[in-house]
């Protein structure tokens, strides 16, 4: 109970403090009463509109299930689908597992500190739901789980905090996607995510972000990775947004822990985007690679990323590219941090346009400029995401190919 | 039938090439010798339309259209293609991609790729971290999904290891059909009527005169096509006697 007084009293303290990054949002303007929704049984999610439909398929989520392990859909405020398929395999709604499991407690608000911002503190005190999602030990996912923050009332701040814990051996693939309804403009999402890569695991979280063009973000993750653990990342944001601002950190913990963050970002007029990626590299052996790619059409887009070695033999590689292609700013902020000797750390950034050699070279194998140029842009995302497995990797080719489509 | 009448070309406000004549006619595979920069590149850049060489005289004809002006894409598809000499990597566009996007559709890539040893990086991003020999393979690769009827070579040798020479000037051969018979074509003398590929190619080393036996060969020196007569003769000549005393002939 101790514990529980001291952290409202920080979260208490913490609501009028700023982030360090991104625009500050007046979180009084916004609505954090319950709105409440009806649960739905698996067969009714099919029969949503067809526009809501649309935007579920374009932030990754299969419909149909036939190629999920579970699915956890939360709209607005309220759990309206949750389970889980596979053996193993737990996904429970965070509320829930709050008041029914006791180690729920040895996780929530481990890796993230509620007085972090008043943001994180919002979510502290005022928390909607989330997801847990747990591989015990040995269990191996065949195929990923999914998980939806549907947000559908104007001007609605939601807050969420999922914790993801992929225990000793075990191998989960989570893919998350995030959007507002077809109607929806205004709104706050807040989510926390707590990771815990457990010794020798694999977890694999992609995230997929689709939301409105007033929409103002803020994800709050850390991820704690132990010895021979992998921790893959995805980050897929190439639809208008207001304002996102994040910096998930991830601590390699263990020996020969390995994190990889990959992100695409295409920033549209009037979106801004405040993105990176920290990595600690601790132990011996530890590996680490950010990569980046963003498009700007006119919007703002902050790429940071910060590898910090802390221990000898780590390898750590910071890679981000950006194409301006119809005005906007790109601003690349690489940091690389060795701590002793032994660190083997670099990075590359590059922003800069399309190489008109390249454009001619396709043009002289038959292609129209137009044609050359969105072949080029086409590639440029294509990152080669390592270690997913091969339906993952097809949802995420088909999430940027249905975005690219509609840039 | 490629016809350049009197060209005349500028790079970055310098002339590169002056007082070019030059007629491919169907079936005809030409040479193009020449110094380092006397513009044989400048040469096939031109004929494949870079803007950035840009035509102030002359003119190019093609299959009877008038292309000087003319855009590198049409250019392509009116059938001209090129091999280069060192094509640009393109990030994320797998080699097979590319391969379809020549073919302008559906094509038995793995086919293709095999004559050619290369079906181990149709999965690898276009020209990404390939060897000098490896560049060479990807571009006739390219250029036999693309089959075009003129065919420009820029030093289809350079970089390439011996075992892989005979691959490339066989495989340059076949594309210029210099040694394949046509099917149901007959004999060879029946064969030649057939042949409609036009090629011109570049060479330093002359070891494609090994594999495609040409019609004719040039020598460019100092941006004018100085000399015209027997490839091989040619080649004897600037090889015993060098560049300088080769061109001496046409003076």
């Amino acid at each position: 109970m101790r514990d529980i007084d001291e952290m409202k009293e920080k979260a208490l303290k913490a609501v009028d403090k700023k982030a360090m990054f991104g625009e500050d949002i007046d979180l009084d303007e916004y609505d954090r009463a319950y709105v409440p929704h009806q649960y739905m049984a698996e067969e009714e999610i099919c029969t949503l509109p067809d526009d809501v439909q649309q935007r579920l398929v374009m932030s990754g989520l299969d419909l149909s299930e036939k190629e999920r392990g579970g699915t956890y859909f939360q709209k607005d405020t309220t759990v309206v689908h949750c389970h889980s398929m596979e053996q193993g395999i737990e996904v429970i709604p965070m509320k829930e597992a709050l008041e029914k499991y006791d180690w729920v407690k040895d996780y929530f608000w481990k890796l993230v500190s509620v007085d972090q911002d008043k943001y994180t503190a919002s979510a502290y005190l005022e928390l909607h739901d989330g997801y847990v999602i747990r591989a015990l030990p040995g269990s191996k996912s065949v195929y990923p789980i999914q998980a939806c923050l549907y947000l559908d009332k104007e001007g609605l701040q939601q807050n969420v905090h999922n914790l993801i814990i992929a225990e000793e051996g075990s191998e989960l693939h989570i893919i998350t996607g995030c959007a507002t309804a077809p109607h929806m403009k205004r709104g706050v999402h807040v989510g926390i995510s707590e990771f815990f890569v457990k010794k020798n695991a694999k977890l694999s979280f992609t995230m997929i972000h689709n939301w409105a063009e007033d929409m103002m973000v803020r994800p709050r993750s850390v991820g704690r990775v132990e010895e021979g653990a992998v921790f893959i990342n995805n980050y897929i944001c190439m639809k208008p947004v207001r304002s996102i601002q994040m910096y998930p950190t991830t601590y390699l913990d263990g020996d020969n822990a390995t994190a990889m963050f990959y992100s695409v970002i295409v920033g549209s007029p009037g979106s801004d985007f405040d993105v990176g990626g920290r990595i600690w590299l601790n132990k011996t052996g530890c590996r680490a690679e950010i990569i980046q790619r963003a498009i700007s059409n006119g919007g703002r887009i902050m790429n940071r990323g910060h590898l910090i070695g802390k221990a000898p033999d780590i390898k750590a590689h910071l890679e981000c590219r950006g194409l301006i292609l119809k005005g906007g700013i790109i601003d690349s902020i690489p940091q690389l941090e060795g701590h002793v000797e032994g660190v083997d750390m670099s990075h590359e950034a590059a922003v800069g346009k399309i190489a008109q050699e390249e454009i001619t070279y396709l043009m002289s194998r038959g292609l129209s400029a137009d044609e050359a140029t969105s072949t080029i842009v086409r590639g440029f995302l294509n990152i080669d995401i390592k270690g997913l497995p091969e339906q993952l990797r097809a949802e995420i080719d088909r999430a940027i190919e249905a975005s690219k489509e509609a840039m | 039938m490629l016809t350049i009448e009197d060209l005349r070309v500028e790079l970055a406000g310098k002339t590169v090439l002056q007082h070019i004549d030059l007629e491919i006619k169907p079936g005809e595979t030409h040479i193009l010798f020449g110094p380092n920069g006397s513009g044989k590149t400048s040469l096939l850049m031109t004929i494949m339309g870079y803007q950035q060489y840009r035509v102030t005289h002359g003119k190019i004809v093609f299959k009877g259209v008038d292309i000087t002006h003319a855009p590198i894409d049409e250019r392509a598809k009116l059938g001209i293609g090129m091999s280069y000499q060192r094509p640009p990597t393109i990030n994320g566009l797998k080699t097979r991609q590319m391969i379809e996007i020549c073919a302008g559709g559906k094509v038995d890539v793995e086919g293709l790729a095999k004559s050619l040893n290369f079906e181990s990086f149709l999965d690898r991003d276009v020209n990404a971290g390939f060897s000098g020999g490896e560049i060479k393979r990807s571009e006739l690769l390219q250029l036999k999904a693309q089959n075009p009827d003129l065919m420009l070579f820029d030093e289809p040798e350079s970089g390439v290891d011996i075992e892989n020479m005979a691959l490339i000037g066989k495989t340059i051969a076949a594309l210029l059909q210099k040694n394949v018979p046509v099917e149901g074509a007959g004999p060879m003398v029946e064969y030649k009527k057939h042949r409609n590929k036009m090629g011109l190619i570049i060479t330093h080393t002359g070891y494609i005169l090994e594999y495609v036996s040409p019609d004719k060969g040039q020598v460019l020196f100092n941006g004018v096509m100085a000399c015209t007569g027997n490839p091989n003769e040619i080649f004897k000549c600037i090889k015993d006697e060098g560049y300088e005393e080769c061109v001496k002939c046409a003076i």
